[in-house]
């Protein structure tokens, strides 16, 4: 037969895509894989499996060698993941999934989804971790099975923790008698998803299209079912590389999302009875709005029962100023609450006990000995072993392992059957010491706030205001996790705040913030990161990024050149050991030299302005920035700040 | 025995609490010290607080005994500072700066923040639905 005689890379490469189904076929499969005879009867599978290209040749001289294939299993990848509504990619190419890339480029047409270009997997992750909590759906990303996701590895464990799906598709090569000597080997992994399996929801390694279709589809489900989490699929570079059979078209299966788990009923009505029957009730929300929904039913609930919120800024899950938003006053809150419900409250232990960081460790309990403690949480539905991220184990009285968002609505209903008049009547009385006590709270934020009003370094609350008075008429989104905003900006959209890293890994801000900006740009939002320093310095290819994509971002620098936190840890140590109390700033500072964030900003195509360390000087570099960040651009102001 | 060495520590030196009145410092050399020393960590290199980090500690600072004897054996999350690395001069001296902190312009002067929404905005109000707001 004409192939027979065809030992061409791409027809080795036909007999790796099978030689992966013997795979999964067993070890029996494998091993007569590799017998003559066994070979044999694979080059027949070869012949019918050839390209188009190797058909058309029916008698090729030995010396003509099949240099191209059209129809690549990339192309049908492509498709697949179109199929699952992607606007983007955001990856660092990568040698490993180079054909899935070019069939996104060409193939595919560069659109829906369109290319990123990331300078570092880590970013690639945290942005997409930030655009997942903007449009509320996963983005893909793509990287090198090896080194890709080590580099990416902290930013999933961020997701992880922040239960925010990331949807991840990074290439290897399995089969390895047919890698490139040298760097393919060392891009090759048995388990590439072993690395991060510990922190991420779902994986697999297709070995068929068929497979690739099927297990794309179901990733996308599990991903975005609560609790929303990471996934990971693997692209073996051979079923990427290799052209389909003709006619070839597995099957890419509908897709069909979960309706989010919903508090048992049982269950929500006794929540129900506690909450309308207490005198002092509290809730707390910390991830629980997942989307605009969310939102609107914590306010609904709220109101029904005039009971005081504290938001956790996990989500932007309560307006700022609504009158019931009392996270000021949190802590006498608690102290006298007789019914606390908490909603994805990532830690409650932590949120009724008081923890003292001294030699000696030490605890008490905040809540009075006969609160009751409700919990809704999703992430009761999916708790690992090995990372420690579940917090410690608070008494509850009533836990649902739901989704918050989704039992909401029941739980909503069931109060309003159990209010009766009287009841009615006297939940508006606490209303009204609630407003009563925001109001003075309010007040007294606004003087602490005057503190250090002129200072140089720049008070962070003079940068919050100063940022506030050039946006709070415009459709803004705040895309970082800064104190003063939170307390002293008006919130009231969904979009407007995006919580934190989750898991507290340092390089998360800037590459989030940016992602966000991704998906607030087609609703021509404007999007604003209060960037920290140290965080930039993680991977300030960020900025470059920005300004080759024209993604408008206004970044501003909350520059106190140091990775403070560390600095604060150093000072307690040694606090602690009564020595060198004088030294914390030695290795947690970032002075120096000091950097020049504007400058380094300019050098990437990003406005730049800066550094600003007259708080007079604040406001007219704001309006610059904002005027480039009108015109579609990213901008950035440095401001020397307060430590915090 | 390492508890036992800690309460007789911090029991000699609730023995000797200062008196109510501040001793004499170099505001000058107390701001040094304040950087120097870390407080501003926490606090603020005015003093001024931060959030979520440690209260605003002047101007008019609460009386010079109560900050003494936080210092030394702080009943929260404020690392210790013991006579060993912190003398009662330069506590004083720290004192005196705290004194020395200018009083902020009053709110009625700071636009930005007189500014300031007290209500939520249109769109905020309109999701809620109770009569008293």
């Amino acid at each position: 037969m004409a192939s027979k005689k065809t030992a061409s890379p791409k027809n080795a490469s036909v007999g790796r895509r099978n030689f992966l189904k013997g795979t999964a076929g067993g070890a029996a499969a494998l091993l007569a894989a590799s017998h003559p005879a066994s070979a044999q009867q694979a080059e027949a599978v070869r012949s019918s499996a050839a390209a188009p290209v190797v058909t058309q040749e029916r008698d090729p001289s030995p010396s003509v060698e099949v240099l191209t294939g059209d129809n690549p299993g990339s192309d049908f990848m492509v498709d697949v993941l179109k199929g699952l509504g992607f606007e983007y990619i955001f990856a660092n190419p990568g040698s490993s999934f180079r054909g899935l890339h070019e069939s996104f480029v060409n193939y595919g047409g560069n659109k829906n989804p369109e290319f990123i270009t990331c300078c570092h997997e880590e970013s690639s992750v945290a942005m997409a971790h930030g655009y997942s909590k903007v449009e509320g759906k996963p983005l893909l990303v793509m990287a090198h099975g090896t080194v890709g996701l080590q580099h990416a590895s902290m930013a999933v464990y961020n997701a992880y923790v922040d239960r925010a799906p990331i949807f991840m598709v990074i290439g290897n090569t399995i089969d390895a008698a047919t890698r490139r000597p040298g760097v393919e080997w060392a891009h090759s992994v048995q388990d590439a998803a072993g690395l991060v399996r510990d922190f991420t929801k779902w994986d697999d390694m297709p070995v068929s299209l068929q497979h690739f279709a099927e297990s794309a589809v179901r990733a996308y489900k599990i991903a975005t079912t609560p609790p929303t989490m990471p996934v990971l699929l693997v692209a073996d570079g051979d079923l990427q590389e290799t052209p389909m059979r003709p006619g070839e078209r597995p099957h890419i299966p509908k897709i069909t999302l979960a309706s989010p788990p919903q508090g048992d009923s049982g269950a929500v009505a006794e929540a129900a009875r506690l909450l309308v029957a207490a005198e002092n009730p509290v809730i707390i929300a910390d991830r629980c709005a997942r989307t605009p929904a969310g939102l609107k039913l914590l306010v609904e609930l709220a109101e029904t029962l005039q009971a005081p919120v504290i938001n956790q800024y996990g989500r932007m899950n309560f307006p700022s100023a609504h009158p019931l938003n009392q996270t000021e006053r949190s802590r006498g809150l608690i102290a006298n609450a007789d019914v606390i419900l908490g909603l994805e409250v990532w830690d409650f232990w932590g949120t009724v006990n008081d923890f003292r960081d001294q030699l000696h460790r030490t605890s008490r309990p905040m809540v009075k000995p006969n609160a009751k403690l409700i919990s809704i949480s999703a992430t009761d539905l999916n708790t690992r072993s090995n990372y420690q991220d579940f917090q410690r184990f608070a008494d509850l009285d009533l836990s649902m392992a739901a989704d918050s968002e989704a039992t909401l609505p029941a739980l909503i209903e069931a109060c309003k059957r159990q209010l009766t008049a009287d009841r009615k009547r006297n939940l508006e009385e606490r209303a009204k010491k609630l407003v009563d006590a925001k109001r003075q709270a309010h007040e007294r934020l606004l003087t602490e706030a005057s503190y250090a009003w002129d200072a140089s370094p720049i008070s962070t609350a003079r940068m919050a205001m100063e940022i506030w008075a050039q946006v709070k008429d415009k459709d803004w989104s705040l895309v970082s996790n800064n104190a003063w905003p939170q307390r002293l900006w008006s919130f009231d959209k969904h979009y407007q705040y995006i919580g934190g890293a989750g898991g507290a890994g340092v390089g998360y801000g800037a590459p989030a913030a940016l992602g966000a900006a991704v998906a607030n740009k087609k609703h021509g939002r404007l999007s604003i990161s209060i960037q920290n320093d140290g965080d930039l310095m993680y991977a300030p290819g960020v900025l470059w990024t920005s300004a080759h994509h024209s993604i408008p971002l206004l970044s501003v620098m909350h520059n106190n050149r140091a990775y403070h936190q560390e600095v604060m840890h150093l000072q307690r140590m040694a606090n602690r050991h009564q020595r060198g109390i004088t030294t914390a700033e030695i290795g947690t500072t970032l002075k120096n030299p000091n950097i020049d964030y504007a400058a380094m900003a300019r050098s990437m195509g990003v406005h730049g302005e800066g550094p600003i360390t007259d708080p007079n000087d604040l406001g007219p570099a704001l309006k610059r920035a904002l005027e480039a960040v009108s015109r579609g651009e990213p901008a950035l102001v440095d401001v020397v700040t307060q430590p915090r | 025995m390492r508890i036992l060495m800690m309460i007789l520590f911090a029991s000699s030196l609730y023995a000797q609490a200062p008196s109510a009145s501040a001793p004499p410092g170099d505001a000058q050399n107390g701001r040094k010290l304040f950087e120097n020393f870390g407080c501003y960590q926490c606090h603020g290199r005015e003093a001024q607080g931060g959030l979520g980090t440690g209260p605003r500690l002047g101007p008019k600072p609460i009386a010079f005994a109560a900050v003494q004897r936080y210092i030394r054996q702080p009943t929260g999350q404020m690392p210790p500072y013991t006579a060993k690395v912190v003398s009662d001069k330069d506590l004083a001296d720290i004192y005196a700066f705290l004194q020395s902190v200018k009083q902020p312009p009053p709110l009625k002067e700071i636009p930005l923040l007189r500014n300031s929404r007290t209500t939520d905005s249109p769109q905020g109000a309109a999701l809620r639905r109770s009569p008293f707001v």
